[in-house]
């Protein structure tokens, strides 16, 4: 464990070693900002039934980030380590696969979670301005960012999935992106698809990303998307451990 | 110290090691010399456990190094070809990393890392960023991280690939120092080198190991090596046909310049036919201005060698 934490620690001074996190942040921010002025316009035009937390997270612009992000942050992940070839000195300190994969997982999933953070004060700040409540109750903050901490664990893991395939970034990008869109598109299939019965359209509506962030942002926690997300992290988490073991038989 | 038992490794078609073995004991510093491509730096990441091997057994400090990986690594100091670093790291936090990672704990770790800084003379650049380093530089600091953790046993890749004279010479003193309390194991194509450092070379050819000896037994065991270099006015005579005539001259061959000829005598390894060839030289009256001996060197058992397949 003393080394999973060494790992770690060097994972996360290596985010903010390099230009991309900050360039991120920034950007991120920006997003994140534009979204919060869009949802709050956009409540303005009429009476509605979301709260602004729900038209934040829920929204179309908190979606891209949340899927463009994702891989971005974990594409360098092994790629990185691949190309310049510090995999070596690294697989032969004494140190255990497990712990390098889950150091840089965790690595990059604090940093997601650091990003986010700053959305945290929009909320009081709106509740100050407008002495208006942002949400019905103080469940849809926690509700919402369990959500965001959820989605971001699993499209991570698919972020490092990818990045373990193959030395060259962009591929582990476009890899890891294409699958996080094909599963959220996965959610909206009831959206597209008119002639499908109604126990195929519930069974999607379990997996619908789109519907679990709108019960968590109304402070719903249903433990089944909870299950869901945990178990699918796990099991990528699990693929990619064995990947990279049985990349030294690849050599 | 290392024990390796018919060891093997074959990638897509290609053989890379072919069933060798070699022991290194505690205490010798031993050069693995062999062409490009011949199997040096596999056989170390075996030894390393950076990749497995596809059959024979490898083992270090008595710890296999496929089933007891992790201790094994833990004995080890490795250093691997052209040196890959984290750039965006400085050098003290870099070495405090891997001082860390390899087991060394608390306060223990800020005297390693002083020690090692010190040792490869990393003082003046230990809060610079790696990336901006020297490639001399940048060796030292590979070398630094394989020592940071008191190893017993140091596999160095090519520690001196790319340094300058100096550096080379600072980094060959280094060795030395080390073998006196280190087993090393260091591989290289400057072959002085491994005559002034390593106690035992072996040379290793296409996967396969051609030679295990002392660079002197080496030597002594070529079959033509070392020659006579005769500069002489030999006027009408064929040189070439009456130095041949010396007993132990193997070939000779010749350059002219103007009235003088280069003759370059190839001999028996421990003869010294110089007397004799003076003495021809004085029958026959030549002018002689310049009669030297070569003595065999490690390159020419490597050349003979690597090349006696080919």
């Amino acid at each position: 464990m003393r080394l999973f934490f060494i790992l770690l620690n060097r994972e996360l001074k290596a985010f903010f070693y390099s230009p991309v996190a900050y360039v991120v942040m920034f950007c991120f921010l920006m997003l994140t900002g534009t979204n919060f002025y869009i949802a709050v316009s956009l409540l303005n035009r009429g009476p509605s039934d979301v709260t602004v937390v729900e038209a934040f997270f829920n929204s179309v612009p908190s979606w891209i980030c949340i899927l463009l992000v994702c891989p971005i942050i974990s594409m360098r992940l092994f790629s990185e380590e691949f190309k310049l070839g510090t995999i070596e000195p690294l697989m032969t300190a004494p140190v255990h696969d497990w712990q390098v994969v889950l150091s840089k997982f965790f690595g990059a999933l604090i940093f997601y979670v650091i990003l986010w953070t700053p959305s945290a004060f929009y909320f009081p700040l709106f509740e100050w301005v407008t002495k208006a409540h942002a949400a019905w109750s103080p469940g849809a903050y926690l509700g919402s960012y369990t959500f965001i901490l959820l989605i971001g664990m699993f499209y991570i893991s698919i972020g490092c999935l990818a990045s373990v395939f193959t030395s060259n970034q962009i591929i582990a990008a476009i890899l890891a992106l294409a699958a996080t869109i094909l599963l959220f598109l996965f959610g909206l299939v009831s959206f597209f698809v008119l002639n499908i019965t109604a126990a195929f359209r519930d069974l999607i509506g379990y997996f619908s990303s789109i519907e679990h962030m709108a019960g968590f942002s109304r402070g719903v926690f249903d433990t089944r998307p909870i299950a869901l997300y945990v178990s699918a992290t796990a099991l990528i988490l699990a693929v990619t451990y064995q990947i990279f073991q049985s990349r030294k038989w690849r050599m | 110290m290392i024990k390796v038992e018919n060891l093997s490794k074959r990638y897509a078609g290609i053989t890379a090691i072919n069933n060798i073995s070699f022991q290194v004991d505690r205490g010798e510093i031993v050069g693995f010399l062999g062409p490009n491509g011949a199997g040096k730096s596999t056989t170390m990441r075996i030894l390393s456990s950076f990749m497995p091997a596809s059959s024979g057994r490898a083992s270090i400090a008595g710890c296999d190094v496929f089933e007891n990986s992790l201790e094994a690594r833990s004995h080890l100091g490795y250093m691997p070809e052209n040196v890959p670093l984290y750039t965006d790291m400085r050098v003290t936090e870099y070495l405090n990393y891997r001082a860390a990672l390899k087991g060394v704990r608390g306060r223990r770790i800020r005297e390693r890392v002083g020690d090692v800084k010190e040792l490869c003379n990393l003082k003046d650049v230990e809060n610079k960023v790696i990336g901006t380093l020297s490639k001399g530089y940048r060796q030292r600091v590979g070398l630094a991280d394989a020592l940071v953790h008191d190893p017993d046993l140091l596999i160095l890749d090519e520690p001196t690939i790319g340094l300058d004279p100096n550096q080379i010479r600072q980094v060959r003193e280094l060795i030395k120092n080390l073998g006196k309390r280190h087993t090393i194991l260091l591989s290289t194509h400057i072959l002085p080198e491994v005559e002034m450092t390593c106690s035992r070379v072996i040379i290793i050819n296409k996967g396969r190991i051609e030679a295990s000896d002392t660079p002197q037994n080496l030597l002594s065991q070529l079959r033509t090596a070392g020659g006579v270099r005769l500069e002489a006015k030999v006027g009408n005579d064929n040189g070439i046909e009456i130095l041949s005539k010396i007993t132990g001259v193997k070939d000779v061959s010749v350059e002219k310049e103007g009235d003088w000829n280069t003759f370059l005598l190839r001999v028996d390894a421990n003869s010294d036919l110089r007397e004799e060839i003076f003495r021809l030289s004085v029958e026959r009256k030549w002018a002689v201005r310049e009669l030297s001996r070569r003595k065999a060197t490690l390159e020419d058992v490597f050349v003979e060698i690597t090349h006696a397949d080919a």
